[in-house]
């Protein structure tokens, strides 16, 4: 039989008689390849982890934040500790400005009588306290303080975006006014004047109060940031909200007889969850910008506390003799700040694949 | 420029004159919330002395009345009153002997950074994955993240205390060229950034392709259609660039101790010289303002298809 490419009847010579049957489940499975289901969390994550570079300035952030946490506890060395200023004993200037892996008096006659001694693994400053974990110390205060200032930018932010973007109308109108206004003021110049009125006015009234210990100045740079920073991610959240609350289920929700606060809480928010991640990772850096901008001003934390930018300053006066001191935090402080950008930006990619453009 | 276009400028000008004068009130109560008036912490100065001085400064008059004089004498006169620490002194003088200086050092700051990030920004969109672009990335990377006064330090403690090459004092021969540096390697660097993101954004459109297609020559695609287009976007970046500028300067005149208006300032601030505080913080804040005003209206002018609201 002579066979024409045109002709559409099946040939049944290729068949078999059983290509005709049933097929079992197993041939059933086989077809059908389910993926395991996936919530959009573990989605995001598993995208997060393909970003080599966000992987591993997520691993310097925790290794750093956690020595940062412990390594003051273990150390045998304190922050604020003069080594060669013993209490009724002249004070021991061998002890001073020491350099990496130097000692002072004592301690060298302690070496020599066979005893071990902890080395000062940056030398000493020009008080004679252990560089190294003044550096540690004031690692551990930066990012608290970028934690907190961008915690309280969040909780503001997100409660006055969320009104604002919800009730529109007046309310919206008025409230977005005061934010363009506090958004066009040069915020560094702001913050420079209000810390340095703050510093003043807050130390007479913190006087003997749980907040002391704080400091001024770090009490003041937190009121600073909850008055000025929130309003960038107040706009964000507005935007989402808006453009969320015309959704099709919230709508739903709303003729269910739910209300404000409840759509609000358990639609609109969760909604904006990875927005507010995004924006919160990148607000720890730049916070800790200003802190370390500030400090060098010397409007930061109050000594003998530590900052990384108040190291930094403090190493302006030796800085011929003792350039290391200066470098040690630069390299913290860009190490940091790099890393949470970096990693900011993977979270920006791995969470909202809208925003990636 | 049609009349939307006329009424965002109209809005614009208004919200700069508002964010003016909130920051003029918002400097003047603030600094007249410190515990004591400005010349607590002078203990030579006797009671009859402190009433003597606040009634010549007009710090005895009520608040209120305080305030209008002295909005009325900014606005009207660009009279901020007599510097509280340099004595004969007004805060105007000291300003304008600053400006000159800092004016030097912020606008060759920016035209660097605006020249050098432009073309290097614009060779790694083209050269895309090239060494070249990863290399521009990594450094680009590495100045975003680290603040203009550890940058002024390790150039200081390179090339004026190591190597010699540059003087450490801004006032001398030469002074000028680290603080310049200092303050363009940040904008460079995001304007580098921004270029390359944009101009890649640009490459990928179709009214590229369509020159391509009908032959028109790489150079004159470059900068015929590419270049123009994606520097709609930088524009937008000059206010903040200003703003950047202006606030990085007051460490980098610290630093390299240029007789600028920065330097200035941070020292009213460690001697607590309230009323040469406000005087800097409003110049400088108006500064600000206006250039963020005028790039804005820029960039809609230059780009007409960008949505006014």
């Amino acid at each position: 039989m002579s066979k024409n490419p045109f002709n559409n009847q099946i040939d049944m010579e290729n068949f078999m008689a059983d290509d005709f049957n049933q097929a079992t489940d197993e041939e059933k499975a086989y077809v059908v390849q389910m993926r395991p289901s996936t919530t959009f969390f573990k989605d995001g994550v598993k995208r997060l982890l393909k970003n080599k570079v966000a992987t591993v300035c997520f691993f310097i952030i925790i290794i750093i934040t956690l020595a940062a946490i412990f390594l003051p506890m273990v150390w045998p060395y304190k922050y604020d500790t003069m080594l060669g200023n013993i209490p009724g004993q002249p004070v021991d200037a061998s002890f001073n400005n020491l350099k990496p892996f130097e000692y002072g008096r004592t301690e060298l006659a302690k070496i020599d009588a066979g005893q071990k001694v902890f080395p000062h693994i940056f030398g000493t400053d020009a008080q004679g306290r252990d560089y190294f974990i003044r550096v540690v110390y004031g690692t551990r205060i930066s990012l608290a303080v970028g934690f907190f200032a961008s915690i309280i930018v969040l909780i503001i932010g997100l409660t006055i975006g969320s009104i604002s973007g919800y009730c529109g109308g007046k309310i919206d109108m008025f409230i977005m006014r005061i934010v363009d206004i506090i958004y066009s003021l040069p915020d560094t110049l702001m913050v420079i004047l209000l810390s340095s009125v703050l510093k003043v006015t807050l130390s007479s009234a913190l006087e003997g109060t749980a907040l002391e210990k704080l400091g001024s100045n770090m009490i003041s740079l937190f009121i600073v940031f909850g008055l000025l920073y929130w309003v960038s991610m107040a706009r964000l959240i507005r935007g989402q909200i808006l453009s969320l609350r015309e959704q099709e289920y919230v709508l739903a929700s709303r003729a269910a007889g739910a209300k404000g606060k409840w759509i609000i809480l358990k639609h609109l928010l969760p909604n904006c969850i990875s927005l507010v991640i995004i924006s919160t990772a990148l607000q720890i850096p730049s916070a800790i910008f200003t802190e370390s901008y500030l400090s060098f001003l010397g409007l930061g934390v109050n000594a003998p506390m530590p900052s990384l930018g108040s190291l930094a300053s403090d190493a302006l006066n030796g800085i011929s003799s003792y350039a290391y001191r200066m470098v040690i935090p630069a390299v913290v402080i860009s190490l940091i700040v790099l890393s949470l950008n970096l990693f900011g930006d993977g979270l920006r990619d791995a969470f909202d694949p809208k925003l990636n453009k | 420029m049609n009349s939307k276009t006329l009424l965002y400028i109209l809005k614009r000008l208004l919200l700069a004159a508002v964010t003016v004068w909130v920051v003029i009130t918002v400097t003047f109560f603030v600094m007249h919330a410190v515990p004591g008036g400005p010349f607590q912490g002078e203990k030579s100065m006797t009671e009859a002395a402190q009433a003597a001085l606040e009634a010549k400064y007009g710090l005895d008059k009520p608040l209120g009345t305080q305030y209008v004089t002295y909005l009325k004498d900014v606005v009207t006169k660009f009279d901020f009153g007599p510097s509280l620490k340099q004595k004969g002194r007004d805060v105007v003088d000291i300003i304008v002997d600053g400006l000159s200086t800092s004016a030097e050092l912020g606008l060759a700051a920016a035209f660097i950074a605006l020249i050098i990030g432009v073309v290097l920004g614009s060779i790694a969109a083209l050269r895309r994955n090239s060494i070249f672009d990863r290399i521009i990335m990594v450094i680009t990377t590495a100045f975003v993240s680290m603040p203009s006064f550890i940058m002024g330090t390790l150039l200081l403690t390179l090339f004026s205390i190591k190597l010699g090459i540059f003087p450490a004092n801004g006032a001398a021969e030469n002074g000028l060229v680290l603080p310049i540096v200092t303050l363009s390697l940040y904008p460079m660097a995001y304007i580098t950034r921004l270029t390359r993101s944009s101009m890649l954004d640009v490459l990928g459109q179709d009214y590229i392709r369509t020159a391509r297609a009908k032959g028109v020559s790489g150079m004159k695609i470059i900068f015929g259609h590419a270049l123009k287009n994606s520097l709609i976007p930088v524009i937008t970046y000059f206010g903040p660039m200003l703003a950047g500028i202006v606030t990085g300067s007051l460490v980098v005149e610290q630093i390299f101790a240029v007789p600028g208006i920065g330097r200035a300032f941070v020292n009213s601030i460690t001697n607590r010289d309230y009323t040469m505080i406000m005087g800097t913080t409003i110049v400088l804040a108006t500064l600000i303002v206006v250039m963020n005003l005028i790039s804005d209206i820029l960039y809609k002018i230059v780009d007409p298809r960008i949505n006014l609201e």
